[in-house]
């Protein structure tokens, strides 16, 4: 790719003065850019000096090696440029499919199309055509591989068997149909079905400067659809019915989605095989998800690992005949998958792992505050006299075991949380007890207030819609009406069991500031400016 | 595409989708609707005239039909027989006039996009075919998020909102439809209670700038509280009207059959609402 900053400055300047006009989302449009470029400078050849320096004597160069790595054979280059753009749109098809989850239609299309390419071979062997043509076996697969889609929805739409079933019975069969039939011609004069091998498992190796070209040119017009209707079909996407009632036509959109599907599946038959086809749709756009929450940004980068993987599976197979370039395209995407799948930064096994640390770093401590301030209410008389407590707590401290024992928790796990919380200055240690700090102590009060309320939300409200209360949030105020906070205020106050709300812990308190009975800050005072946070599974970056 | 438009067949309209010259147009009429899935009827022949500038409940038990009642009306299922009209139209002549609030559970919320993302999916019809969305779109959009109280969320991706955010920015999107009639599905089901607030809150608004909303909803105590008029159905339309007059004990035991316990709460709410008047 970096040849062609340089080498097609002027292309890429002219087109885009023509494109311009059509805004797109800008990582796409960058997207958009690169294919164009790139097609451009492919077709105009390598750049390469125009005298060789003299290290292109070396012996290796003139190796099959060094010319498949160099892509010095005009027809590697086409062929590795039309996979590449064939991983590019499978990767962004991909997306969409992966999101309406229709994965598995692909893999039922491409592996209907192997009786389609089987009676091609045989008809145009019996009519002495050319029996090797390539987009006379495309068509057959095609009308095959939609034959095979429409039986699908038929078993669908007309029986009780759902679509896992129908995917199963027309894969199987259809592809059982195309092996039987490839015997068939194995067994037939001409007996030179050898190509057709490379339909089932992809060899770039036996591609011609020809068939990459109409890869390419279809994956780009595949491309080209997707960037056009990237509005409409992430609504048909996410959400059906709204497209429905705004007068998209929903089945219209479907159907030109399923199209670029087959687009994709079938020229991509040749290079990566109908066995593995699904990988590509598949594993880039999966693979994609970990990294981002936004859709245009996912399909970038499924078009950014189709394009990797299907490079690096193709040059392998044309370097090595006898390694199909599907099985290497799929290895290759494969590790993407496994390397997203464990650093994705949003999604990604490690991130999660993170997230659930900090999750039960936080319960911990709110546990320890919470134990703190039960103590502290007990030191000082009882619920009754929750006021003394801020002063009890200047005296008050509470030892390791003491704590312990309060909760089933290990010594380990506390005393990290005990060292968190020094390390935040909500806690002292003195003498081997804790004690809260003022920060410690205002804190500690107001989870603890909260934790009661929301027990006794449970308590009184445990009919009306719990479901969905977002728990976690670091102000009740912020989920519960003002009137139910105060009804649970009631309830707490008849128990003993009330606790005054301490002044901010973000502000320091005053001397001599103190609450009124009564008053309840921060009940109806309901800062609009600050949001709820969940970090636990928040996406902040 | 499921209905041809059978606009030369004024005879079996409604009365009221008629222009009786009064002027005020009925947004929305339903003549003899029947909805069969697998040949077993899920509505059969309802019927009935929605009044204008009316927050109005469609009630009744689970599997009633009232979603499908819904999905019939913008055309999104087939139907077995029947006409719907509205605004005096068909509902494809005047869809722009209409805003949808599904069914929270009928989407994916893992889906990668953000709550703006998702209220800019109103706009969709109006931007056109193949044209993005601008600038001033997503102003909308955070606009209408603030309306329903969570502007401040209008970037975060739609998992990590909790369930009653979720169906504010459903009822987001609905707004920026600017439409003069909304259809929601359950918009009550499985919210936290600021939430149920703020939806009554701009339902009441809605009504206040003289638009109209059919609400499905399943918490009979509330209906009289929230609701001008009521349609309750099972299979068919079991009664319609003000809520005063219509939400009776005798009509509830028609609707629900035996399933119904509630009975005793909501007479006891319709008397406390009685005694405030």
């Amino acid at each position: 790719m970096w040849q062609v900053k340089t080498s097609s400055r002027n292309a890429l300047a002219g087109i885009a003065s023509c494109v311009s006009g059509v805004r797109l989302s800008r990582g796409l449009w960058v997207l958009a850019m690169l294919t164009v470029s790139a097609t451009v400078c492919h077709a105009r050849g390598r750049p390469s000096p125009e005298t060789p320096s003299p290290s292109y004597a070396f012996e290796w160069t003139d190796s099959q090696w060094g010319r498949v790595l160099l892509m010095k054979d005009y027809n590697t280059r086409i062929v590795i440029f039309g996979v590449a753009v064939l991983g590019g749109a499978s990767g962004l098809v991909g997306s969409f499919t992966l999101l309406r989850k229709r994965a598995l239609m692909g893999d039922a299309l491409s592996h209907a199309s192997l009786p389609g390419i089987a009676i091609a071979f045989i008809a145009a062997n019996w009519f002495g055509g050319n029996e090797k043509s390539l987009p006379w076996l495309l068509v057959g697969a095609t009308a095959s591989g939609l034959l095979g889609v429409a039986v699908i929805l038929v078993i669908r739409n007309q029986t009780r068997l759902k679509e896992d079933a129908a995917l199963g019975i027309v894969l199987s069969v259809f592809f059982g149909a195309g092996v039987a039939l490839l015997g068939v011609i194995q067994q037939m004069d001409t007996g030179h079905a050898a190509g057709l091998e490379g339909f089932i498992y992809g060899k770039t190796a036996s591609m011609r400067a020809a068939d990459a070209r109409l890869i390419a040119i279809t994956s780009l017009i595949v491309i080209a659809g997707c960037l056009v209707l990237f509005k409409e079909l992430k609504l048909l996407c996410f959400d059906e019915g709204f497209a429905g009632a705004q007068g998209f036509p929903v089945i219209a959109l479907d159907a030109g989605l399923m199209t670029m599907v087959v687009l994709v599946t079938i020229v991509g038959l040749q290079a990566v095989g109908l066995v593995l086809m699904i990988a590509l749709l598949v594993i880039p756009a999966a693979a994609a998800r970990f990294w981002t929450e936004t859709m245009w940004r996912m399909m970038l980068w499924a078009a950014v690992l189709g394009t990797g993987g299907s490079i690096v599976g193709g040059l392998v197979s044309a370097l090595f005949p006898g390694l199909p370039s599907g099985a290497m395209i799929v290895l290759v995407c494969s590790v993407f998958f496994f390397v997203s799948m464990m650093l994705g930064t949003r999604r990604g096994v490690i991130i999660r792992l993170i997230r659930r640390m900090r999750l039960n770093r936080r319960i911990d401590r709110q546990h320890l505050l919470r134990a703190m301030y039960e103590q502290l209410e007990k030191s000082s008389g009882g619920p009754d006299h929750a006021g003394l407590a801020e002063r009890t707590n200047r005296r008050i401290s509470v030892s390791l075991g003491k704590l312990l024992s309060m909760r089933s928790w290990s010594r380990r796990r506390l005393s990290r949380a005990i060292e968190r919380a020094v390390e935040d200055e909500l806690l002292r240690i003195q003498d081997g007890a804790c004690k809260l700090t003022q920060a410690g102590f205002t804190e500690a009060a107001r989870l603890t207030r909260q934790h009661r309320l929301w027990e006794m939300y449970l308590i009184a409200y445990a009919d009306v819609a719990t479901a969905n209360v977002d728990r976690d949030a670091d102000k009740i105020e912020h989920v519960l009406a003002p009137e139910v906070i105060d009804q649970l205020e009631d309830l707490l106050d008849e128990q003993g069991m009330t606790i005054p709300v301490p002044q901010s812990p973000h502000g320091p308190l005053s001397p001599g500031e103190t609450l009124s009975p009564g008053e309840t800050p921060g009940v109806l005072g309901t800062d609009a400016d600050s949001t709820p946070q969940r970090d636990a599974s928040g996406g902040h970056p | 595409m499921l209905n041809p438009p059978e606009r030369n067949d004024d005879a079996n309209l409604p009365t009221a989708a008629r222009d009786d010259g009064t002027g005020a147009e009925v947004p929305l009429s339903v003549y003899d609707l029947t909805v069969a899935y697998h040949r077993k009827p899920v509505i059969w022949d309802v019927g009935f005239d929605l009044p204008a500038g009316q927050l109005i409940g469609i009630v009744g038990p689970n599997g009633a039909g009232k979603s499908t009642l819904l999905k019939a009306v913008m055309d999104l299922i087939p139907r077995a027989s029947g006409r719907v009209r509205v605004f005096g139209d068909t509902y494809r002549e005047n869809r722009h006039r209409v805003g949808y609030v599904p069914q929270r559970e009928s989407v994916d919320w893992q889906f990668p996009v953000s709550a703006l993302d998702v209220v800019a999916m109103g706009l969709y019809d109006k931007i056109g075919w193949c044209r993005p969305v601008r600038k001033r779109h997503r102003e909308q959009a955070r606009e209408a998020l603030g309306r329903v109280g969570i502007g401040d969320l209008a970037d975060r991706q739609i998992s990590q909102l909790s369930g009653g955010q979720q169906q504010r920015t459903f009822l987001a999107r609905a707004l920026v439809q600017d439409a003069d009639l909304y259809l929601m599905d359950e918009p009550f089901a499985a919210v936290d209670a600021a939430t149920e607030r703020a939806i009554v809150e701009i339902l009441r608004d809605l009504k206040e700038r003289g638009k109209t909303a059919a609400v499905i909803h399943h918490d009979l105590q509330t209906v009289p509280e929230y609701f001008d008029y009521v349609v309750l159905l099972n299979m068919r339309v079991v009664a319609q009207g003000p809520v005063s007059q219509t939400f009776t004990q005798d009509n509830l035991q028609k609707t629900y059959g035996g399933r119904l316990t509630l009975l005793d709460e909501v007479t006891e709410a319709m008397r406390r609402r009685e005694s405030s008047l």
